[in-house]
């Protein structure tokens, strides 16, 4: 009786887990057609497997797509970004974990409270906001990199400082005296004691801010525009997209190309991805 | 000896700053000049002798952060609320209009339309999310073979981008649907059914990382009470709904708070995949059937270049979310069993 029962349970994850991956499955055999058959029979196995190498070939080598730039501008803008964010959310959080004057105090609700301004109320303002600040500092902030990285530490930080602030607070405080005592700078503290230690929390931001940043369109599209100089994978498909309205094979391509960095990412850090993004929201 | 060349070298390094910050302002490339500037004055500040050495470090610690924080976030946020009371477009403003905006837009049956849509979208999205996410964390948390893979397999849509996947699944709906049910209209077409494929795909998409929660939740459960409640015969349905049920009351509430938010926020997936269509009639009006707030404020602002009643939707759109993540937060709180 029991041993029936786990069957049935088994088939019925089976079937979700089909039901699931099955856009994919749709995709991917797709992309193996020709534009006409794709019409004619969008389900069946592809006449001729063989054209998936060459509708990808023909899609990277793609002026309007300009796959190996619009990568090489992701990843730029994400790893700098990360980088960026990770230290100074741990300066910032460490400051206000251990800082006991009224302005520490102050900066964690500051922190906090902008975690319920959603992008949508900041997005406009913001943009007129930082042609003020070009004007004024005579770095260019739209359509630069300078400008979408401040932007993705201004608005990672909420999260990454809270969660952060959250773990510096289990980290024992004797830990800092003694170093104090040793005759240690408060930076020199922070950097050889308490950066350290914080390596499995920060692979946590690292991973849902990496993730979140990857796939954002609304932002980069606003800020670098659509047709600037600098396109994210994202905005390059959409672009792309824009210009070749139906033409199945042309979008499903480019939509498999540009899904397959984060799959071949997920294939080889599977366990930290799920376990980063999962405790990331379980503390947020 | 060391004190004063630690003094002087400080007191050289705020020096070259001033000179570069000058100097930016009159002759040399601003960006350049005064970024140099700034790093010379956080070094000599730095190096400066003094007893407050702490303090300083730790003012420079969250300079950085709370900068870009202030020039993106807070500082935008005030003067777009603000902005909402003008007559603004987006570059500046000639006069202040006072609840002109608001009017404009609380009168407007468009955004009256798309705020009752996403309210609904909202809705059943939270019901469906949670409710496929809940069984598929019971099923990969039960004993069958290869969990491991199929909580990975559930997990996947939803490290790939809305955008994306939005024209993935406009290709499905429009082409796949139709062909496998030869004869029928994409669903796409029909007003009704468009705002289903929505919840649909957002289902699909979310439903693998809330499931994640629910697992983290479930395999948290005591198992000595688990045990308790086989030996006094409660059969596997009571447990559920008496023990794990009730045990995870703090993970329903992370994850109803976490779908409620994201399905009011979603943007991606309604732009890529309907884009506001198809059109409805509505007391002799036509309107985007799909066009949630958050398309609403994008294309008032960006399509139709209304900044100012974009912006005042904005503000309109912040005032509910805020409201009800607070709310929701009060009432689940109140359902937790503490253990």
């Amino acid at each position: 009786m029991a041993k029936k029962k786990d069957l049935l349970l088994e088939l019925l994850t089976a079937f979700f887990a089909l039901v699931c991956v099955s856009p994919f499955y749709l995709l991917v055999i797709n992309i193996g057609k020709s534009s006409t058959e794709i019409i004619t029979d969008p389900i069946g196995w592809p006449e001729d497997p063989g054209r998936l190498l060459a509708n990808v070939t023909s899609v990277t080598g793609h002026s309007m797509f300009s796959f190996w730039n619009a990568l090489r501008c992701s990843v730029t803008i994400t790893v700098v970004s990360l980088v960026l964010l990770v230290v100074l959310s741990s300066m910032t959080a460490w400051v206000i974990a251990r800082g006991r004057a009224w302005w520490t105090r102050f900066l964690f609700v500051f922190f906090l409270s902008a975690m319920v301004i959603p992008f949508q109320a900041v997005m406009l303002p913001m943009l007129s906001t930082y042609r003020d600040i070009s004007d004024l500092v005579g770095i260019p902030l739209l359509r630069s990199y300078e400008g979408i990285v401040l932007a993705y530490l201004g608005f990672g930080s909420s999260l990454s400082v809270f969660i952060l602030h959250g773990f510096i607070k289990g980290i024992p405080y004797e830990l800092e005296e003694a170093a104090m005592i040793d005759g240690s700078s408060p930076e020199g503290t922070f950097f050889r004691i308490i950066f350290p230690i914080l390596r499995p929390v920060q692979v946590t931001v690292l991973i849902l801010n990496g993730i979140w940043i990857w796939n954002d369109f609304l932002l980069p599209s606003l800020l670098l525009s659509m047709n600037g100089e600098i396109k994210t994978l994202p905005i390059a498909f959409a672009s792309f997209i824009g210009t070749y309205v139906k033409q199945w094979d042309l979008i499903l391509t480019a939509a498999f190309l540009a899904m397959i960095p984060v799959v071949i990412l997920f294939i080889f850090l599977q366990r930290y991805l799920i376990k980063g993004m999962v405790s990331g929201a379980v503390k947020g | 000896m060391k004190q004063r060349i630690r003094k002087i070298l400080s007191l050289l390094l705020l020096c070259a700053a001033t000179v570069l910050a000058v100097a930016g302002t009159l002759a040399l490339p601003r960006g350049a000049a005064y970024l140099a500037a700034a790093l010379c004055a956080v070094a000599g500040l730095c190096a400066l002798p003094t007893r407050r050495h702490g303090t300083i470090v730790r003012v420079l610690f969250v300079l950085p952060l709370v900068t870009a924080f202030t020039a993106t976030i807070i500082y935008p946020f005030f003067i777009g609320i603000f902005y909402s009371f003008t007559d603004w477009n987006g570059v500046g403003f000639s006069e202040f209009i006072g609840l002109a905006n608001y009017k404009t837009i609380f009168t407007s049956s468009e955004f009256l339309y798309s705020f009752a849509m996403t309210l609904l979208f909202a809705l059943l999205s939270v019901l469906l999310v949670n409710l496929v996410a809940f069984s598929l964390a019971l099923l990969c948390t039960s004993r069958i073979r290869g969990a491991r893979f199929y909580r990975a397999a559930f997990f996947v849509p939803n490290l790939i981008g809305g955008l994306v996947l939005g024209y993935v699944w406009q290709f499905i709906f429009n082409r796949v649907f139709t062909a496998v049910f030869a004869g029928t209209s994409s669903m796409l077409t029909d007003p009704n059914m468009a705002l289903a494929a929505l919840i649909i795909v957002f289902t699909w998409q979310y439903a693998g990382y809330i499931m994640m929660i629910y697992i983290t939740g479930i395999q948290s459960v005591p198992q000595d009470v688990l045990e308790a409640a086989e030996v006094d015969g409660a059969s596997r349905w009571s447990t559920l709904c008496r023990v794990t049920i009730p045990l995870l009351a703090n993970t329903f509430t992370i994850c109803l708070f976490l779908t409620l938010v994201n399905s009011f926020k979603q943007f991606d997936l309604n732009y890529a995949l309907t884009n506001g269509g198809p059109s409805r009639l509505l007391e002799g009006k036509v309107l985007y059937s799909t066009q949630l707030l958050t398309l609403d404020i994008y294309k008032e602002a960006l399509v139709n270049y209304q900044y100012s009643t974009g912006q005042a939707k904005a503000v309109i759109f912040f005032i509910v979310l805020a409201c009800i993540s607070l709310l929701q937060l009060r009432f689940s709180r109140k359902r937790e069993v503490e253990m």
